[in-house]
């Protein structure tokens, strides 16, 4: 019975952070986040016998957590859905003395030193939290989660096309707002979500 | 080359740098794309910030944390995980 209680705590632990996490950025509010943890989690356990391939449980896991924010958003206000523009993520082109040269910042000394700085991580809550709803779950499912295309597909209920063209647009945005906020060395994103 | 046809390349760099960062590229259009990479300083600059802004992404962790689990819901959550356990030895 300790090996269980054990395997207990540590699964509750482990996955209770992730659902938490996916679920504020998509709710937007903590106790719908909390909720859907707690939901999700006792789903799990319900019906684990229904999980027909272990080594996939993180996208089984996900697509139960984002059944449950589907269910949450019934009764709460989110970010819509809607499209991003790739030539409005494009950065803009000098062309001086025939060359071209971008007008984007410097990003050398990312990530380690400002990844330190908490301004740093709430431009990236931000930016990641002000995506469009649609762009923002596959971003935090590839790229924060690092699940497959074909699992993320899976969870999202897209075709994996679907999952790359807005994967893209979700970098490109997060990267132009990042951009930003080096440019004006914070005081652009220095907002919190 | 022109610059007009130039920008029009770096664009088209642009659009695909994300299957190029993926290693999903099919090996020609990943050879065309490091052959303009190769003499374009601002495509470079460019894909480098967005393979720093997917690294940030995976080390993200949002400023948020969830409360300490209570006792309510860790007793629900001990009951479902008894549960499973128990239909599991039912069945084995």
């Amino acid at each position: 019975m300790t090996g269980d209680a054990n395997a207990f705590d540590r699964f509750v632990e482990h996955f209770r952070a992730k659902i938490f996490r996916y679920s504020w950025l998509m709710c937007g509010q903590r106790e719908d986040a909390e909720d859907v943890a707690q939901e999700t989690l006792l789903k799990v356990f319900e019906s684990f016998d229904q999980l027909r391939e272990p080594e996939r449980i993180r996208p089984w896991v996900f697509r139960i957590a984002r059944n449950a924010c589907l269910m949450k958003r019934r009764k709460s206000v989110f970010a819509p859905s809607q499209e991003l523009s790739l030539d409005d993520l494009m950065p803009a082109i000098d062309h001086q003395g025939g060359h071209a040269r971008l007008q984007i910042a410097d990003w050398s000394g990312l990530p380690d030193r400002r990844m330190l700085q908490s301004e740093m991580r709430h431009a990236l809550d931000r930016a990641i939290a002000t995506l469009p709803e649609n762009f923002r779950s596959v971003i935090l499912m590839r790229d924060v989660e690092e699940l497959s295309t074909l699992e993320t597909a899976h969870v999202l209920d897209l075709t994996p096309d679907v999952v790359k063209t807005r994967l893209h647009r979700a970098r490109l945005a997060v990267r132009q707002k990042l951009d930003e906020y080096l440019r004006s060395d914070g005081r652009a994103l220095s907002g919190h979500v | 080359m022109e610059l007009a046809e130039r920008t029009a390349k770096c664009r088209e760099v642009f659009s695909l740098l994300s299957e190029y960062l993926n290693l999903d590229l099919p090996p020609d259009a990943c050879q065309e794309m490091e052959a303009h990479l190769a003499g374009c300083p601002p495509c470079i600059e460019f894909a480098e910030s967005l393979r720093k802004t997917v690294e940030l992404c995976r080390r993200y962790r949002p400023a948020e944390l969830p409360a300490p689990l209570g006792n309510k819901a860790r007793e629900q959550l001990v009951e479902a995980f008894q549960k499973m356990l128990s239909g599991r030895n039912a069945r084995s």
